[in-house]
């Protein structure tokens, strides 16, 4: 997992290196100043010898631009080397997720694609940054302190060993005491949150029952949970501090009671025992600077988890090895077809066999449910097959270029998006290059072209994010218009008119019939008249084929069809 | 030397960066959730509502010590004591070798008694200091926890009050991240950045005044250094804190985006569209890194500049005191100045460490302003009076009100004139006179608008997207007020109701359906929160919805988590009727209440509907037009105006709009 992440540091190597280098350097002119000073302290103003004093405080003034120049190249390579790899590493998922197949995409919901590629770099970004200007820079502080104990005494610092240990133990008995607990807290305030969220989206339900005490109370019990269980974890954290604070004045304390015997038996000096006394801070910070490393690459962990994971995910469609850059026509054939989501579901196409001339006008009906989406989407190869095989042009759809293929079948999903950007933009997704006139020309065929000419800004318009402004039956026809710049061999309308009047409706798949013949047309509608002149109509439920014929041969013989239709007939001519 | 404040301030230096977690924050993997809905405040730092950072601060401890004076109170005086065991203790080192080793050296058979009682006495203030830190420690974690519960509900609890505009109004996004990023920001401050500020503040006035005593232009000297140290902290922390501003932009920026063509994945599959993608994304992602370098470069650097500019300004004191030493002026002896030096040491210390809260406060203080405006929102106002009791009614017709359900409803009318209580008998009968209504006052949404509901009857609204077919019925629940007419409900103005009450006496289903985490049992439940087992179920029955449910792994007791995200739906729709059906309501809003239930199931659904109907006054929003057939009146609304009215037959015979719509020759959405 974690090779996975650090895989990610590609170009920020250098900084990434550089950090811990300058985190060092600084640290020697950090172990070296408070030398200096107690020299200028002692030898200098202690002794009277004022140019001593002000020579040695020159060196100081020097070693501390040093210091300062370290310091702020190791802020800036670590700034550098951490924001460098956030980016990798939400441009490594970003790339990633686009080659997912919808199978893979199926996995994830928006919401936590965003966290993971926001909140969860973030996270591990500023672990990073933590880690490259503390990693190196605990442990030389740690050694050349010790060092210079041992140096110094090394009876004494066996004094640090103890405190050591101490401070490992208690370390231990905190963390683990404390881990499990916040584990518990994040749930909480996973919990705590959804809850609010969950209500704030359905303020208006909340307000139409009058729950609004009924909500306060569900989360004041939640919010004390959070509380008290905050506190419990936090109050072991605290114990840290004071433990920490003992620690030091215990060894403080040791070193004065056995230094003082050492320098009245004359086997140390008394600059020597202040000297340790110096060391004494740097040894155990460094130790809690470890220990605090430690625990925020604990916290931190579920977000690398949550990263890998995208970073790992295998895209379950990939293209063949010599894939055929060519679809000969626009047939297609099911063979055996079955088909699940996962493995262990049930199959949602079952035993689906069936052949489509090209050219064909082909319409699909069926219930809610009734895999009408799944059963198209297997010709683009958005999903493959769990068994059996379907073939486009006359060749098995995995031998083709997944480009290719899905340039030449182009299909108008059912839960359809435009994207933020001038209606041209949002077009040219079907093909980048195409000019003006084209454009105008397959919204002629869409009927949107009208209704475009009448905004202010025509072609130019701005399409708010999810084509907000536009309405319902005005973005089907934006939709399709798309599908139709990508000039397919197949064409695959999923349930795409619903909200254009039946008028419209009808219009375009008039203009389809006599501007497009050659193209195949799959059609999947709700209502019986998008599809009652197609060529042949499948009725689709439960993932099989019910009935498959023209519109007077399904009313005979099919009493699925029978039944939609005269619901929608009883119903008036229309609905929708 | 406060040698262990050091240690503090580096172990807190995890904090110093804004955007950094610290280790034991349990805000960590939720920070910057904002924008999960694409909301992405802008400008963090900074304050939106324009007031003074100094206010914001000043009414965030006043929050805080409303509920903690003592706790704060305790911690102050704590942090005092445990400051003060450090001072004493720095005081003993610097007489240990002086009083206790040099007076030992060189004696054939030294006493070690004096050191041992030293150390011992020591250790006592050291346990006592120690004891002070986990004390005031220990304090400010319930503080901390304590003052976040009660923001958090006061959050809530002034949200719920709120008026459904400012729902409309806010992004979800960005008042969901109130609740965790700003509260996080505030965890940060109370808990880190206030004990770090109050110790500091200690040091420095004791320091201060040490230093005074012992040579006043030394202190002068060490108090300009002081002022260029607190300037480049102001420098390098706003330059950090405009980057920090910029990343969040940028942040917000990549998140609209991946959240944009994350929901729209399929359709960038279906097109090819991904190298595109990439190539916009990496602009906005580099964008976003190369703010967030800046950001961290500023933060990064300002501890090594400062602590450094503390060595300059120990060796500025060293030439100055050699040289006062030499001249003689001011009587500063060799001894004093290195007293001096060390004290000038203390000094630079707790500024570096306050410096380094800079940002943390910022960014806590931009949280608290926005937090502070939630609860400043002014709530729903309510001057209703007029109230649902539960009502007997005998043979003459005379009401009396009632403790048990009755299954009969009144409103309880007070009369301030003559102070009398009438009851009126709750029967759902609607009237609309004249009624103008703009969600802007600039923009008039509905004209004009008079109809009425006898009890019982079935009205129906038809008519595009933007009508104003919802904004009806968010009039009749007073989720919004009229501009101008009236609306009667039962013969009273509506105005004159408790908006409670009113809305308790009308039930709605929404188009987007909202369930909430529970059980099925329980959401169903919520329509009526004393309704038995039995008469949930038999709502189910009603709204068609047992057959799946029974059909649930688990049945009425699957939960339902994520807004019923396991479920289909048409299955959440019917869900959402049953809710309705087991509050009984006499008034019914069905905005679009079958739209996602295919025909099929809908003919199943609409038997259903059809009994929940019956006997109510019922106003229906529907899409498909077959739902409404046999409504009493039918309304066709066209940009704010009824065009049409009439029942279905009268309708068509019209051939007007209706019957265009009806025959599909007009496009309704």
């Amino acid at each position: 997992m974690l090779k996975t992440l650090l895989a990610q540091v590609k170009e920020y190597k250098k900084p990434s290196f550089l950090t811990p280098v300058f985190a060092i350097l600084e640290v020697f002119m950090e172990v070296m100043l408070p030398l200096i000073m107690a020299a200028i302290i002692d030898d200098g103003i202690g002794k009277g010898n004022v140019s001593y004093a002000v020579k040695m405080g020159f060196l100081m003034l020097f070693m501390a631009m040093l210091s300062l120049l370290f310091g702020v190249l190791a802020g800036r390579f670590a700034a550098q080397a951490s924001s460098g790899f956030a980016r990798n590493l939400r441009k490594g998922m970003f790339e990633n997720i686009q080659t997912f197949a919808f199978s893979n995409i199926d996995k994830y919901s928006t919401a936590g694609l965003v966290t993971r590629m926001t909140t969860d770099v973030t996270n591990v970004q500023n672990s990073y940054q933590m880690v490259l200007r503390m990693c190196a820079r605990a442990p030389v502080t740690l050694i050349c302190a010790l060092a210079m104990t041992i140096k110094i005494n090394a009876r004494l610092s066996s004094v640090f060993l103890v405190a050591i240990v101490v401070l490992g133990v208690s370390l231990a008995f905190i963390v683990s005491n404390a881990f499990p607990v916040f584990t518990q807290v994040f749930k909480k305030y996973d919990d705590l949150n959804a809850s609010v969220q969950e209500n704030v989206n359905a303020i208006r339900v909340v307000k139409s029952y009058v729950r609004e005490n009924h909500e306060i109370s569900k989360l004041q019990k939640a919010c004390t949970e959070l509380c008290m269980l905050s506190v419990k974890a936090e109050k072991i954290i605290c114990l840290n501090m004071p433990i920490m604070q003992l620690t030091v004045y215990g060894c403080i304390l040791s070193i004065s009671w056995f230094g003082a015997q050492f320098v009245v038996a004359e086997t140390m000096t008394k600059g020597e025992l202040m000297s340790m006394f110096n060391y004494v801070m740097s040894i155990l910070m460094s130790l809690m600077m470890l220990s605090m490393i430690f625990v925020m690459l604990t916290m931190s962990k579920a977000s690398m988890d949550r990263i890998a994971e995208i970073l790992t995910e295998q895209a379950d469609i990939v293209n063949p090895e010599q894939p055929v850059m060519h679809v000969k026509d626009g047939s297609i054939e099911f063979e055996d077809v079955n088909f699940a989501y996962r493995k262990d579901s049930k199959n949602v196409l079952e035993q689906i066999n069936l052949k489509i001339r090209s050219g064909e006008t082909i319409g699909i009906i069926g219930g809610t449910g009734g895999s009408k989406s799944t059963f198209v989407q297997m010709i683009p190869r958005l999903y493959d097959t769990t068994e059996g095989t379907v073939y486009v042009g006359g060749l098995d759809v995995r031998k083709y270029d997944l480009e290719v293929l899905r340039d030449e079948v182009s299909m108008v999903l059912q839960k359809n998006v435009l994207f933020s950007g001038t209606i041209k933009d949002n077009l040219r997704w079907g093909n980048p290059e195409a000019g003006d006139e084209e454009i105008e020309r397959v919204c002629k065929l869409a009927q949107a072209d009208d209704f475009v000419k009448n905004f202010p800004d025509q072609y130019d318009t701005w399409i708010e994010q999810g084509g907000t402004n536009v309405s319902g039956g005005q973005k089907q026809r934006l939709c399709i218009a798309r599908a139709l710049l990508k000039k397919p061999k197949i064409l695959i309308l999923d349930d795409s008119t619903s909200a254009v009047d039946t008028k419209t409706d009808a219009m375009i798949r008039k203009a389809f019939r006599e501007e497009i013949p050659e193209t195949t047309k799959l059609i999947i509608a709700q209502r019986i008249s998008s599809i009652q002149d197609a060529d042949r109509i499948i009725v689709l439920d439960e993932g099989r084929v019910n009935g498959i014929g023209t519109h007077e041969e399904l009313l005979a013989s099919n009493e699925i069809y029978r039944d939609v239709y005269e619901s929608q007939v009883k119903g008036g001519t229309d609905d929708e | 030397m406060s040698k262990d404040r050091k240690a503090d301030t580096e172990m807190r230096n995890g904090s110093a960066n804004p955007a950094a977690g610290s280790g034991r924050n349990p805000g960590m993997g939720h920070g910057m959730k904002r924008g999960m809905r694409g909301g992405m405040p802008k400008g963090r730092p900074g304050l939106q509502s324009g007031k003074k950072p100094m206010e914001v601060l000043k009414r965030m401890a006043a929050y805080i010590l409303h509920y903690y004076k003592w706790a704060c109170l305790l911690v102050v005086i704590m942090i005092f004591f445990s400051a003060i065991a450090m001072i004493y203790g720095n005081m003993f080192l610097q007489t240990l070798i002086d009083d206790y080793i040099v007076p030992l050296t060189g004696k054939s058979n030294p006493d070690f008694m004096p050191l041992l009682k030293a150390i011992f006495r020591i250790a006592c203030v050291y346990v006592a200091g120690a004891a002070c830190t986990y004390g005031y420690n220990r304090i400010m974690v319930a503080v901390t926890q304590g003052t976040l519960r009660h923001l958090r509900m006061d959050m809530f609890r002034h949200m719920e009050t709120l008026p459904v505009r400012y729902f409309d109004t806010h992004t979800h996004g960005d008042i969901m991240s109130m609740y965790t990023n700003d509260t996080d920001t505030l965890r940060q401050m109370i808990s880190q950045s206030f004990p770090q500020i109050v110790s500091s503040a200690i040091t420095i006035v004791g320091v201060l005044i040490s230093m005074i005593m012992l040579n006043i232009p030394l202190t002068i000297l060490t108090l300009a250094m002081c002022g260029v140290m607190a300037k480049t902290a102001g420098f390098l922390g706003g330059k950090a804190g405009t980057y920090f501003v910029k990343q969040q932009k940028d942040l917000g920026a990549v998140n609209g985006y991946i959240e944009e063509m994350m929901s729209g994945q399929k359709v960038v599959k279906v097109f090819c569209h991904e190298e595109k993608n990439i190539e916009e994304f990496n602009r906005l992602n580099d964008s976003l890194a190369d703010s967030a370098d800046k950001a961290n470069t500023f933060a990064n650097i300002l501890m090594p500049v400062n602590g450094n500019l503390g060595n300059i300004s120990f060796v500025l004191c060293i030439v100055a005191g050699a040289l006062m030493t030499i001249s003689g002026f001011g009587g500063l002896t060799l001894g004093k100045l290195a007293s001096f030096l060390q004290f000038n040491r203390s000094f630079s210390m707790p500024i570096v460490q306050v410096s380094q809260q800079f940002n943390a406060i910022i960014m806590a203080l931009a949280g608290a302003d926005r937090i502070f405006s939630l609860l400043d929102e002014k709530p729903e106002e309510d001057e209703g009076y007029v109230m649902l009791v539960r009502a007997n009614v005998d043979a003459e017709g005379n009401i009396t009100e009632s403790e048990e359900r009755t299954g009969t409803w009144a409103w309880k009318h007070y009369h301030k004139a003559d102070n009398t209580t009438t009851y009126t008998r709750m029967e759902g009968d609607i009237v609309m006179e004249h009624v103008d209504f703009g969600y802007n006052p600039d923009k008039i949404v509905l004209k004009d608008i008079s109809l009425y509901a006898k009890p019982g009857q079935k009205i129906a609204f038809v008519g595009a997207t933007g009508a104003g077919k919802t904004t009806i019925t968010n009039l009749i629940n007073r989720f919004y007020d009229i501009n101008s007419g009236k609306i009667r409900y039962d013969g009273i103005n509506i105005n004159k109701f408790k908006k409670n009450d009113l809305r308790r006496s009308l039930g709605v289903v929404l188009q987007d359906t909202h369930l909430f985490t529970g059980t099925v049992m329980e959401n169903i439940r919520y329509g009526r929160l004393d309704a038995t087992d039995e008469q949930v179920k038999e709502a189910a029955r009603l709204a068609n919805a047992e057959y799946f449910i029974e059909h649930l792994p688990q049945g009425y007791d699957t939960m339902l988590t994520g807004d019923g995200a396991n479920l289909s739906q048409g299955q959440r729709q019917l869900l959402a009727i049953a809710r309705a059906a087991v509050a009984d309501p006499p008034v019914l809003i069905l905005d679009e209440a079958t739209s996602s239930i295919d025909t099929r199931t809908e003919k199943i659904v609409q038997e259903g509907m059809d009994h929940l109907m019956e006997g109510r006054t019922v106003f229906v929003i529907a899409h498909r037009l077959s739902t409404i057939k046999n409504s009493d009146v039918i309304m066709v609304l066209d940009q704010g105006k009824i065009i049409e009215r009439g029942d279905h037959d009268s309708l068509l015979k019209e051939k007007g709009i209706y019957y265009q719509l009806y025959t599909g020759m007009l496009e309704q959405d």
